[in-house]
């Protein structure tokens, strides 16, 4: 996916003006606030179980390497194959020739945020296979041409209205406004078509379990259950971060994934994928596949952004984002919206294209409040503003603004006088415009000082209390 | 000067928002600090804490004024600040100094002795004995450095409680963030405006007269919008109207 990361501002202006995407995020945030907060309250003792999801990931980060090793092996011992990726480039091209060795002509895909981290399906639409995504969100974007702008709700930014309107172009159906499940209904008659004719079924995976081999996956709508059962050949896409050492602890992780998540105890299908089918085993492909991608995230395990490995992608920081509700995920121009995103995308397309997305945080730190596995997120915004800093990505004269200010600071009875003439020769009141305000005074009135600092005040205070005293 | 010659020694660090945009908030948290039984104390020498550079990712300037802040209240028994935000800042010079460690300890121990204000009032002094009067419905703005990094939370409410006449009532999304975001609200404009609108809608929601919060960055946002739409609505920075000295609201026109 191409990045418009560096347009941020413009496509955070066009969202809020944009009223059908406005209605979508009003209703969808409430749902998935209320949700969350209502399955964490029946749980006992949430933030203890956040602080084991915490350690499980870190011990794993710790020893990454012995537990990748050891999937791979059972994977490859139940009959599976494993194929390492560096980039995405790599990925993509796993990924199309497994699918041409087995001559395919059509892929079914599960969710898969890697698969758009790597553009799978663009490239495998240019070696002429047929795609169709299976998760409903998914599939109303892939009808929409556009990409996911939520982790776990693709197309959380649709009103029904234009999903109404999307089928009737598509289905040939009515495009009157209909109610959801009949929506749904139409989309799984089509969808079960194309399940029957696929030949490769791609998805994520949520958790890999290195002492077995297994691959968890989670879904609401059981489309990954029929990605990996119908299909000759299956392939997992998924990311090096996600190992967990044992099916335990993949139990504790998906715990803490739902309820972050959806407000669930747990998803409504739960599956735990190890291998290809079996002798004895009614379904199943044939040909099972884990491509596992690096694309920067070894590089991550080694620098000060090794937390961000923690992330189990449930999306609950967006949600409680003040900044993601207002613009929604396109506005962030690349795969990952939000705050997690704004952490990750730097990390994968660099520093330079991605300058707005660090800034437009006002660490206001309730994402780190939410998340199942406790990532600073704002520490790690912040970590990124010092990183722009320092290589002079912040330029011209934002930073000449902050250093000059700066200067002025460090000289505090320079400081003083200069802040006493401010306060003495203001205007009174509120200003509705001020020089060189770069955003302030375009919707809000600037209170201005009142003749004198505390400062000042203060010290005649004191002269006062003197001289009587 | 206060009979309080007993109590302990109080630095107040006068935020910079406060020194230039409402001393006020300055001299009702002197009154605060001097009726709960402390010696209150403004050291020289001080002037931001160093949060805009810190936030910005300057991290030289950042350093240059933890320095010039631990220096300046070093000899203080509490280091008290009418604000969650720069408290908080306090609270994370340690974090300055990892390469300098004479720094870093000198760092910690200012950590360990400063408060905001009304946390320090409640939690450190165990004291609530407000007089004042507020004759007025309102309702209170949980900030977020204060609120996520400190837990201030209930210490505000306890002691707007005991003022007579004030009624609050509590805002939906209280918790949520107003906008403001230090240098966020002039990078992003239209964002924050939004932001603070939804905040605008949910103390309008209340009905209440008055919006209080700990931190005047805030209360500059979200003033300054109810200003811009001439809403009745005044805002005060909680220390005021605890300590009985309200005028007409942050951006109003009475000196
Ligand atoms: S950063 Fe945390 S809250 Fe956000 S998606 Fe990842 S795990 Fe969930």
């Amino acid at each position: 996916m191409k990045s418009t990361a560096h347009l941020f501002t413009e496509q955070a202006r066009a969202a809020l003006a944009d009223d059908s995407l406005q209605a979508a995020l009003r209703r969808a945030k409430s749902g998935f606030i209320d949700k969350r907060a209502a399955a964490i309250a029946a749980f006992p003792d949430f933030d203890g179980l956040r602080e084991r999801g915490r350690r499980i990931k870190d011990h794993t980060l710790a020893h990454l390497d012995h537990y990748l090793e050891r999937f791979a092996d059972a994977v490859e011992a139940c009959g599976g194959h494993v194929h390492w990726a560096r980039d995405a480039d790599e990925a993509r091209r796993a990924v199309l020739d497994i699918c041409q060795r087995a001559q395919a002509r059509s892929v079914i895909k599960g969710k898969t945020m890697v698969g758009e981290e790597i553009g799978i399906n663009g490239a495998l639409e240019q070696a002429g296979l047929e795609v169709v995504e299976t998760d409903l969100g998914e599939y109303i974007i892939q009808l929409a041409k556009e990409p996911p702008s939520h982790i776990i709700a693709p197309a959380v930014h649709k009103t029904r209205a234009q999903i109404c309107q999307l089928f009737a172009e598509h289905h040939g159906s009515t495009a009157a406004l209909r109610e959801a499940p009949e929506l749904v209904a139409e989309a799984r008659a089509i969808l079960r078509e194309k399940f029957l004719a696929a030949d490769v079924g791609i998805t994520g995976g949520n958790f890999l379990v290195a002492e077995t081999g297994t691959v968890v996956l989670v879904t609401n709508e059981g489309n990954g259950d029929l990605s990996l059962t119908l299909p000759r050949v299956h392939i997992v896409l998924a990311g090096i971060e996600k190992l967990v050492p044992t099916l335990d602890d993949a139990a504790t992780m998906v715990r803490l994934l739902a309820r972050s998540a959806t407000g669930q105890e747990i998803s409504t299908y739960t599956t735990f994928v190890t291998g290809p089918r079996r002798a004895n085993e009614p379904e199943g492909p044939d040909e099972y596949h884990v491509v596992l991608l690096d694309n920067g995230r070894a590089r991550m395990l080694a620098d000060e952004f090794r937390e961000m490995l923690r992330c189990i992608r449930c999306g609950a920081c967006l949600n409680h984002c003040p900044v993601y509700s207002a613009i929604g995920g396109h506005a962030y121009g690349w795969v990952y919206p939000g705050p997690m995103g704004s952490v990750l995308t730097p990390q994968f397309i660099g520093l330079d294209g991605t300058k707005d997305l660090p800034n437009a945080c006002t660490l206001n730190g309730r994402c780190q409040d939410v998340c199942p596995v406790k990532i600073p997120l704002p520490g790690l915004l912040r970590r990124l503003r010092d990183l722009q800093f320092e290589r002079r990505i912040i330029r011209g004269p934002q930073r000449w603004a902050l250093r000059l200010w700066g200067w002025v600071a460090r000289r505090p009875r320079l400081y003083h006088r200069l802040t006493a003439l401010a306060a003495r020769f203001a205007p009174r009141g509120a200003a509705r415009r001020l020089p060189l305000d770069p955003g302030w005074t375009r919707s809000r009135d600037f209170p201005l000082p009142k003749g004198r600092t505390f400062k000042s005040a203060w010290q005649e205070r004191q002269r006062q209390e003197n001289g009587h005293g | 000067m206060s009979v309080n010659t007993g109590g302990p020694r109080v630095g107040l660090f006068v935020t910079c928002l406060v020194d230039l945009l409402r001393p006020n908030v300055g001299f009702a948290a002197v009154k605060l600090l001097e009726d709960a039984g402390c010696r209150v104390e403004v050291p020289g020498g001080l002037t931001c804490c160093g949060q805009p550079a810190y936030n910005s990712g300057d991290l030289t300037d950042a350093r240059a004024l933890a320095k010039q802040t631990i220096q300046a209240l070093e000899s203080c028994d509490y280091v008290v600040l009418p604000s969650g935000s720069c408290a908080g800042m306090l609270r994370l010079y340690p974090e300055l100094f990892a390469a300098e460690p004479a720094w870093q300890s000198r760092a910690q121990q200012l950590a360990e002795r400063s408060y905001e204000l009304t946390s320090f009032l409640v939690d450190v002094l165990h004291w609530d004995a407000v007089e004042a009067e507020f004759p007025a419905s309102a309702t209170y703005h949980d900030a977020c450095s204060g609120l996520r990094q400190l837990g201030v939370k209930r210490q505000p409410r306890q002691l707007l409680d005991k003022v007579s006449g004030l009624e609050l009532r509590e805002m939906r999304d209280t918790e949520v963030c107003c906008g403001f975001g230090g240098t966020f609200c002039v990078k992003y404009p239209d964002i924050s405006t939004r932001m603070v609108d939804d905040k605008i809608a949910n103390i309008a929601e209340t009905g209440a007269q008055a919006v209080l919060a700990g931190e005047l960055g805030c209360l500059l946002n979200i003033a300054g919008r109810l200003r811009r739409q001439g809403s009745p609505v005044r805002a005060y920075h909680v220390a005021e109207v605890l300590a009985g000295m309200t005028d007409d609201g942050i951006g109003g026109e009475e000196a």
